[in-house]
């Protein structure tokens, strides 16, 4: 490259800029650093006014989603034994006894069953489907990849209803399988359209190559297409996840107790008058974190991911 | 080549067999590949989608399974398209999608011009802004609505902080006026992301010998970013506004924690009196009514405006 090219931005323009961008980012991370840092606040720390940037940290948020617990009187607190770990402490200090753990591991658990269930299956479906869209001449195959992609214009609530009744007829109304099976049918669409864009780009040369030295089909596709595609196939799966994480409509209309996930919970969980906001505070922060992580893990790929593929960066 | 138990299998099996096996032709491998993806979406999506359609034709109400079901005809659809309700959330649902994008896109096409100067930190300040949209709709929209407490919220502060207004003065959430602003803002916070890495995608793809002719031809800055940046950009923008417009059609879980479709009924998307209709009221053969022509409208608005755009693209 040349030491001046035309296209170059001027040192100025470059500056200012930067400054405008770094403002945005400030403001728009703003209500994330408000909610971590609120579930490091005790109750009322978070609900003072003027809003606190300083306060001492506490757990008492994280506390509060993990356990249930009930008032004790004076004379009960008496008798009871010295607090022995930190838990017990800070709810002793309360005027609280715990009366045992809160729904919100169970929820969590749900959300990591149904997640990585329906990524898998989906993930399995759909590399077969996308290497066959690849690969072979499949009759009928832009009307197919339409129809797959179609499926993704219904509004949840439209297909929920019949859903719900087929689930009840089937027994699989609030069962992980039946979660899974409906997360796998939403995010397939997505894995077959990303899935074939990734393996369209591996040359076919390397398979005939494996087919002239005697490799099945079959062979070819698992020795020498899947290595090939395992970043793809890699960065589908965590989008699939993070849809299967997030999704909040399904699972408040199919689901009550039994196959819960975590988004419908989390704005349920209620203090004393109202919502125990360090507590949320705590609970979202849980549930963000691992998708904060993959989102700066798949920047590489996160266009494609958005776009099912019909944007490359 | 070393002998595996499964060469000595496929010599010990009848070769008609064996070959009927190894060659497998290309066709049925492709079948074979392709028909679970199909059977499944077959019973996740096509047959609901058929079910919703018979449902609408009749009265039928999931919550009273035993009662005599009563086919309807089309009375559903002329209740739906004469009620001055529906056309009332219908209204909400546009204010919504024609402000969410019109902010989306004049955001997130400035922050993608700004970020494209490549100034130093430009790839960790994109990744930063892109977290919000990989954030759970539901949780985010719980949170939001602390934000907009007023004696307490973080936003009623802000303002107050700039402009004056007492913060107990107003809020966000439960003020006719205000609250349909109060879930663009949220949705814009979300999403304007989307929109700018799209841009950037489109930005990026302009290739620099462009600009150089245009230089040496002493095109104005300015004509440059309306002749050149503007018409190549274009197509990916009209890509995120396809995007955008169907999920903000279909929004249902941010503005459902955020406002629950009130106060009155000023934030009461279609998304919202469908699930009112069919899980509250369980008027489930209305809903479904109700719910196909919500798919026919974004269908149709949405093969409307993808000709709109291979149009522009091949421009």
């Amino acid at each position: 490259m040349s030491a001046y090219s035309v296209t170059e931005p001027s040192k100025l323009s470059k500056w200012v800029a930067g400054a405008l961008v770094v403002a945005y980012t400030v403001i728009t991370l703003l209500p994330l650093v408000w909610i971590i840092s609120t579930g490091f606040k005790t109750g009322p720390d978070s609900i003072s006014y003027p809003p606190k940037v300083l306060f001492s940290p506490s757990i008492e948020g994280y506390v509060n989603l993990f356990t249930d617990r009930t008032r004790a009187t004076p004379e009960q607190l008496a008798t009871m034994p010295p607090p022995d770990n930190f838990v017990d402490e800070i709810v002793q200090r309360r005027g609280e006894v715990v009366t045992g753990p809160s729904r919100f591991g169970e929820r969590f658990l749900n959300s990591v069953i149904i997640g990585f269930g329906s990524t898998a299956l989906s993930i399995f479906l759909g590399t077969l489907a996308a290497y066959a869209f690849s690969r072979f001449k499949v009759p009928l195959k832009d009307d197919l990849l339409f129809f797959i992609l179609s499926t993704r214009m219904m509004p949840p609530i439209a297909v929920a209803i019949p859903i719900f009744l087929m689930y009840r007829q089937l027994g699989l109304s609030d069962t992980h399988l039946g979660m899974i099976l409906l997360y796998t049918g939403v995010n397939i669409s997505l894995a077959v359209w990303l899935l074939k864009g990734f393996i369209d780009e591996i040359p076919r040369e390397y398979e005939e190559a494996a087919l002239i030295d005697g490799y099945t089909r079959f062979q070819a596709f698992r020795k020498v297409v899947l290595p090939q595609a395992a970043t793809g196939i890699a960065s589908t799966a965590i989008f699939c996840l993070i849809f299967a994480w997030n999704e909040y409509a399904f699972a408040v209309l199919l689901t009550s107790g039994n196959a819960q996930t975590a988004p419908p919970f989390i704005p349920t969980i209620i203090g004393v008058g109202g919502q125990d906001w360090p507590a949320v505070a705590a609970g979202a922060t849980l549930f963000l974190l691992p998708v904060m992580i993959f989102t700066i893990l798949l920047r590489k790929h996160l266009l494609r991911g958005i776009t099912f593929g019909a944007v490359r960066k | 080549m070393s002998d595996t138990p499964a060469d000595r299998l496929a010599r010990a099996t009848p070769p008609t067999l064996a070959r009927k096996v190894r060659g497998l032709s290309d066709r049925t491998i492709a079948w074979i590949f392709v028909a679970p993806t199909i059977l499944l979406l077959l019973a996740i999506n096509i047959f609901p989608l058929i079910w919703t359609i018979r449902l609408s034709f009749t009265n039928y109400r999931a919550n009273r399974p035993n009662e005599p079901v009563e086919w309807v005809g089309l009375r559903n659809y002329e209740r739906i398209l004469t009620d001055p309700d529906i056309w009332q959330t219908m209204q909400a649902t546009a204010h919504f999608l024609f402000w969410t994008l019109v902010l989306q896109v004049l955001i997130g096409f400035t922050l993608a011009w700004l970020i494209n100067r490549k100034f130093r930190g430009n790839d960790l300040m994109t990744t930063l802004i892109v977290i919000p949209m990989m954030l759970s709709p539901a949780v985010v929209g719980n949170f939001w609505t602390f934000l907009y407490q007023p004696q307490i919220g973080l936003i009623n502060y802000a303002v107050e902080f700039v402009t004056g207004i007492p913060a107990s003065s107003f809020t966000m959430l439960g003020s006719v006026t205000l609250a349909p602003w109060a879930i663009v803002i949220v949705d814009t916070w979300m999403w304007t992301p989307f929109v700018m890495l799209i841009c950037l995608a489109g930005l990026r793809s302009i290739p620099d010998y462009i600009y150089e002719a245009a230089e040496v031809d002493r095109a104005s800055k300015w004509r440059q970013f309306w002749t050149m940046t503007v018409p190549m950009v274009l197509p990916f923008l009209m890509l995120a506004v396809l995007f955008r417009g169907i999920e903000n059609f279909k929004m249902f879980d941010l503005v459902v924690l955020l406002t629950g479709g009130g106060p009155g009924d000023t934030t009461l998307l279609s998304s919202i009196e469908l699930k009112r209709e069919a899980f509250e009221k369980w008027r489930t053969g209305y809903s479904s009514a109700y719910a196909i022509i919500l798919f026919v409208t974004v269908f149709g608005l949405a093969s409307i405006y993808v000709k709109a755009l291979n149009k522009v693209k091949e421009r």
